[in-house]
């Protein structure tokens, strides 16, 4: 699939982990505007937080993967910190560790619903902070393997 | 240059999944909607729905109505437009779907000014000053009293049948047929109990248009 012919300042085995964390914020951006424009869903406050910081991502990440600029990973890696705090945030939110009434979301669509849930079985919030852990650990391994 | 398409074709990959799985859930919902729709045939036309037009018209135009919500009031025109240009062969009856805060009180006044007559009226000019009342964050539904004050109406024989247990029962059945009938959006369209899926004037027009010609041609 790699038959590696790229320029010197492409390193190969970092595209690798930058691609799966492109494809991995790429599904998660499909499936948040699959959620909320094909089946429905209104998302939150929070959620919409979480899109701010999951869909730039594919922008990001995908020109760096198009141009072999491994660089991407840097200017990547706030957004999914910011995105991975936030998915935290919703979590304890959704799981009632913190109370909701901290939370930005008195109106609208409830944060803490049960609604945000897919095939009434995962909890959105859970699903975007595994893709924002799965994101932040790939473009640490793509760092360090651009270093070496 | 492999890398990049492999970039590109996945991107164009997902973009298709979800286009398609779009389309796929799409398609089961008409299923599910056409399907109420065949199996509560008895909750698309009330004893106490309002009609515009012909009351023996062979064509009924049922549309779920949200007066706060603007697409109703922009479609009001096109509706009336197509009764009035039928020829008597369609009619108009309105079902309530009171989707927004606020919008169940004003189904109240306006069916509670109703005994008096000019339902017609009534409606017209709630809708006109729809901006002014129907704010969504902050629903001012007591402001139409204000606005149909020039009607002429007995307004406090209105009042006292916005709040009886008639139009509350005119309210709660409006409420369990749009349910039944899966009426999510308003303004909810059926042309002889089939659902108008794809939205717009022009499509509601065609529809019914084609059941006119249905029963034109048995």
């Amino acid at each position: 699939m790699t038959t590696t012919q790229e320029p010197a300042r492409a390193e190969p085995s970092a595209w690798t982990p930058l691609f799966l964390a492109w494809l991995v914020a790429l599904l998660a951006t499909a499936g948040a505007l699959f959620l909320g424009e094909v089946m429905g869903k209104t998302p939150c406050v929070l959620c919409w937080y979480q899109r701010i910081a999951m869909f730039p991502l594919v922008a990001i990440l995908g020109v760096g993967l198009l141009a072999s600029d491994n660089q991407s990973a840097r200017y990547a890696a706030p957004l999914a910190w910011a995105g991975w705090a936030i998915a935290l945030y919703h979590c304890l939110i959704f799981w009632g560790i913190v109370s909701e009434a901290l939370a930005p979301c008195s109106q609208g669509v409830s944060c803490a619903d049960a609604d945000v849930q897919v095939a009434g079985i995962v909890p959105i919030p859970l699903l975007s902070l595994v893709a924002f852990s799965a994101i932040l650990a790939l473009l640490w391994f793509a760092n360090r393997k651009g270093k070496t | 240059m492999n890398k990049k398409w492999l970039v590109i074709s996945t991107a164009a990959a997902v973009v298709v999944a979800f286009v398609a799985g779009a389309a796929l859930l799409r398609e089961r919902s008409t299923q599910e909607v056409v399907q109420a729709a065949q199996t509560n045939n008895d909750a698309f036309v009330r004893p106490h729905s309002p009609v515009f037009g012909n009351p023996a018209a062979k064509v009924t135009i049922v549309e779920f109505f949200d007066p706060s919500c603007e697409a109703c009031r922009a479609f009001y025109p096109t509706v009336k437009g197509i009764v009035n240009a039928s020829f008597g062969q369609v009619r108009l009856v309105v079902r309530y779907a009171a989707l927004h805060k606020g919008s169940d009180r004003a189904v109240k006044i306006i069916e509670g000014a109703r005994p008096q007559g000019k339902y017609w009226e009534v409606v017209e000019k709630v809708l006109a000053d729809q901006p002014r009342w129907a704010d969504h964050g902050n629903p001012q539904p007591e402001l139409i009293w204000d606005t149909i004050k020039d009607l002429g109406l007995d307004v406090e024989k209105a009042k006292s049948a916005a709040g009886s247990p008639e139009v509350e029962q005119v309210l709660r059945q409006d409420t369990a047929d749009m349910k039944a009938l899966k009426v999510t959006a308003t303004p909810g369209f059926f042309v002889n109990g089939t659902p108008l899926r794809d939205f717009g004037a022009e499509q509601l027009k065609a529809l019914v248009a084609q059941e006119i010609k249905k029963q034109k041609a048995p």
